[in-house]
């Protein structure tokens, strides 16, 4: 299987002398092609810098970062739709600032936006819509720019439970149809383990590789099965005792 | 295998479920009428209460009627106006300054303005120069304006643009400062770099600061046209502000006053279509409040 994100040894430090702060320590990891890797840790532990790294918004300060064929996609917790464009206005600024043609614009995003089961909201303004579907939106956008990886920074975070066990199943369906990588942010153990075919653990101040856990049961899952509730909770320790050791 | 094909079928009508759930029923409109009445009736009241007050004191005789005139007189010398071809000549003259210095002004200050935000330097060298240029009162700058150009169009128009310009620049910088960062995330990588970066993302964004510039630039050239036209008397240019100063010349209380209401009317007018334009995009943006 081929490697999509090789993270090696990769350093990130903001500032410098005594007010420098080691945001990531030494990290390795690798995203495989198709694979869906969820990090997982406390506040502090850089997941969303090491997500900004991979993306490109940053630079890293020691180590070596490679994405195969460059392209990332990124999603936040805020859908960050640009108000005045419609939904499918949105949808086709990705394709047009990939150089799709205008005809070929229309089409794909239509066929995007029916991915994530909007395909009659096209013409709505982003504001129409809520919360839930503007994050389905920013899938469809984060689709169209047709990238390796798709890095997503706790896109659910903000939503309610009900909607988010339903985004749950449905990027899970998204992610095996598109045949996607993801590299998923979250501090929801949960939700990782829902999810992800790995969880990785960073630890807090500095970030550094805990432990990667190996998620093995079957798809679709739940997210309230006893497996992986059972599953959470012996991550759920892990962070615990790691929070712990940050106490006075 | 059937059962995945009824799960696909349950999770899309869960979606779909919850999507016509969460999305809020349109609220009523009401009646067309209803509301115009709503929206009318306390300006209505206000203009009466105004007259009203103004009938008292005339009636209270705290000057002559020939220096303070009643709304009976003073409306009969506007209707009188309002049927002479002259007064609307008068009319087209000051609006054709109005926009012309306005949209000089708006070409200006969006040059200025998007190569302020564009160049550090250039911010520290005259960023806070705009800010001090837009609090300068612009009757300042007619003594200088009358003495490089003489009693001219172009005295005018100096002040007119020297006063909205600065606005105008000013609502474009603090539009392009405050793009949201995660729009710029977003620009960044969807791959915006250079001029689409501003065709695609911080030109739109900041529309709705751009729109309360022009507003404010507007205002502030609208003002500077009115000092303008009674300071700098063009031979033979019967503008609005000329009109008012003759009369005042001819002791015309009722015709000085009918003028005022003039120029009250038009910039009342100018302001509905900004806020209408300015209505429209918080709509079709969602910033209105519920």
């Amino acid at each position: 299987m081929s490697t999509v994100v090789r993270i090696d040894d990769v350093t990130k430090q903001y500032g410098s002398g005594s007010n420098a702060l080691l945001a990531l320590d030494h990290v390795s990891l690798t995203v495989d092609k198709g694979e869906f890797v969820c990090l997982l840790g406390a506040s502090g532990c850089g997941k969303s810098t090491l997500l900004s790294l991979v993306a490109g918004l940053d630079k890293i300060t020691g180590g070596t970062l490679e994405i195969n064929g460059k392209h990332v996609a990124l999603m936040f917790q805020e859908a960050a739709l640009f108000p005045w464009l419609s939904v499918a206005g949105n949808v086709e600024l990705a394709l047009r600032l990939r150089g799709v043609g205008r005809a070929d614009r229309r089409k794909r995003a239509q066929e995007l936006l029916e991915i994530v089961r909007l395909g009659g909201f096209g013409g709505k303004r982003p504001h129409e819509l809520s919360g839930g579907m503007r994050q389905r939106v920013a899938l469809a956008r984060a689709l169209a720019q047709n990238a390796d990886v798709l890095l997503m920074d706790e896109p659910f975070g903000a939503l309610d439970a009900m909607t988010r066990d339903i985004l749950h199943d449905e990027l899970e369906r998204i992610w095996r149809e598109q045949e996607l990588t993801v590299l998923f942010v979250t501090h929801n153990v949960r939700e990782a383990v829902r999810l992800g075919d790995r969880v990785v653990l960073l630890s807090s101040r500095p970030g550094r590789v805990l432990e990667d856990f190996k998620i093995d049961h079957p798809r679709p899952r739940r997210i309230d099965s006893t497996e992986v509730a059972a599953q959470a909770a012996e991550i759920t320790d892990r962070l615990r005792a790691e929070v712990a050791r940050h106490a006075n | 295998m059937p059962t995945e094909v009824v799960t696909a079928d349950k999770t899309a009508d869960e979606v779909s479920g919850l999507d016509a759930l969460e999305l809020a029923p349109r609220p009523e409109k009401g009646d067309r009428g209803r509301r115009i009445w709503n929206s009318a009736w306390p300006k209505l009241l206000a203009v009466a209460i105004a007259i009203a007050a103004w009938q008292l004191v005339v009636l209270s005789e705290w000057k002559p009627t020939y220096v303070l005139p009643g709304p009976v007189d003073v409306f009969a010398d506007l209707k009188e106006l309002a049927t002479t071809p002259d007064f609307w000549d008068g009319v087209r003259l000051t609006l054709t300054r109005a926009f012309t210095g306005f949209l000089l002004a708006v070409a200006i200050g969006t040059v200025i303005g998007a190569a302020v935000s564009r160049f550090a330097p250039l911010r520290a060298a005259i960023g806070s120069l705009i800010t001090g240029l837009q609090t300068m009162p612009s009757i300042m700058w007619f003594p200088l304006a009358i003495l490089l150009f003489q009693l001219s169009e172009s005295a005018i128009m100096f002040v007119v643009v020297i006063g909205a310009a600065p606005s105008v620049a000013n609502g474009l910088i603090s539009g392009i400062d405050y793009v949201p960062r995660t729009w710029l995330r977003v620009g960044q990588v969807l791959g915006m770099k250079g001029l689409s970066k501003y065709r695609h993302l911080i030109l739109p964004a900041s529309l709705p600061s751009f729109i309360s510039g022009l507003k404010q630039g507007w205002a502030f050239s609208w003002r500077s046209l009115m000092a303008g036209e009674l300071l700098v008397i063009v031979p033979g240019a019967l503008s609005v502000g000329a009109r008012m100063q003759n009369a005042r010349d001819l002791h015309e209380a009722s015709l000085v006053i009918s003028y005022i209401i003039v120029v009250l009317i038009i910039g009342i007018l100018i302001d509905i279509l900004f806020n209408t334009a300015d209505n429209a995009l918080r709509k079709r943006w969602g910033l209105t409040g519920n």
